[in-house]
């Protein structure tokens, strides 16, 4: 146990981070990729059309795993933000600022997506329904981080004060995430639950599960690229930075 | 199935086209500007690290 906190702490540092980062980008990026294409042929070659909603219901599968996202990347943020708080690791911040503006995309995607799948289905782009609005905070909220730790010019200060906000926020998950269930809305229900499983047909649910896991790869993929910017930008005074070999070119 | 009837999506061309472009156009995007921004980092560092060499001699 001991010795394994001990190993944690070690990857906590930056100079340590930034090598291994490195070498994870590649591997995710792939694999994103590969994902991605994978879910992109079975969303429009091997799904069936949808006896309800013909053609159009293809939107799920960017829609659903980039809602997915935009939730998982603020309970990341807010892990991070946490972790920052209690242990004042600098590399916290840092992962926490990577994830933001990556959040904030899938956020609008959902958003985004939504609509165009609201007009024809609904009949408008948008409705002030329970989980839109949630889902619109929840953008605001990834906006109003990176406003915030923008603004502080002490790092740490800035890293602090974001890290509040994005916990403070995390009262927001939950209710983007029941809003479906405890009001009585416009947007259906939830397709896959944790207690009732799924209410799809299978090749719909592996080819969302496909995209949803590409989704994954890419944000860890473009956070790690992000967080060595934020490093090498943090870290620039210091010798084991200037004795980097893309420094040093 | 023609390639024209697999872009009309069954009329629901604007809507699925409209999501999948948008949301490819940003995670394609996204990569690009990191990539540039790296590179500016990076450019930033070695400048500094230049200019301070070139104090102590």
């Amino acid at each position: 146990m001991n010795a394994r906190l001990i190993n944690w702490f070690k990857f906590s540092s930056p100079a340590t981070f930034y090598p291994l980062a490195g070498r994870l980008v590649p591997i995710f990026s792939v694999l994103a990729v590969a994902l991605i294409g994978v879910g992109l042929y079975m969303s429009f070659f091997i799904a069936p059309t949808d006896y309800k909603q013909g053609e159009g219901y293809r939107i799920i599968f960017v829609h659903v795993p980039a809602a997915w996202m935009s939730m998982f990347i603020y309970l990341v943020m807010a892990f991070w933000a946490a972790l920052g708080l209690v242990f004042n690791t600098r590399l916290s911040g840092m992962m926490t600022r990577a994830l933001a503006p990556t959040g904030a995309i899938f956020a609008f995607l959902a958003l985004w997506t939504g609509a165009f799948w609201g007009k024809p289905m609904w009949g408008t782009w948008w409705v002030w329904d329970a989980r839109l609005t949630s889902e619109l905070i929840l953008l605001f909220l990834y906006f109003g981080y990176l406003a915030l730790q923008g603004a502080i010019d002490d790092t740490r200060r800035a890293d602090r004060a974001g890290a509040l906000l994005v916990l403070v926020g995390v009262v927001n998950i939950p209710i983007i995430y029941y809003s479906v269930r405890w009001w009585n809305t416009l947007h259906q229900g939830a397709s896959i639950s944790m207690d009732n499983g799924s209410t799809m047909a299978a090749t719909m649910l592996w080819t969302m599960l496909i995209m949803a896991l590409g989704f994954w790869a890419y944000t860890i993929a473009v956070a790690l690229a992000r967080v060595r910017s934020i490093i090498l930008e943090r870290e620039a005074d210091t010798t084991w930075v200037s004795e980097l070999a893309e420094v040093r070119r | 199935m023609s390639v024209a009837e697999f872009f009309d999506m069954g009329g629901y061309a604007l809507y699925v086209w409209g999501s999948f472009g948008v949301s490819a156009l940003l995670m394609v995007l996204e990569p690009i500007m990191l990539r540039s921004h790296r590179r500016a980092v990076l450019q930033r560092i070695a400048r500094i690290i230049r200019i301070k060499a070139g104090e102590k001699v």
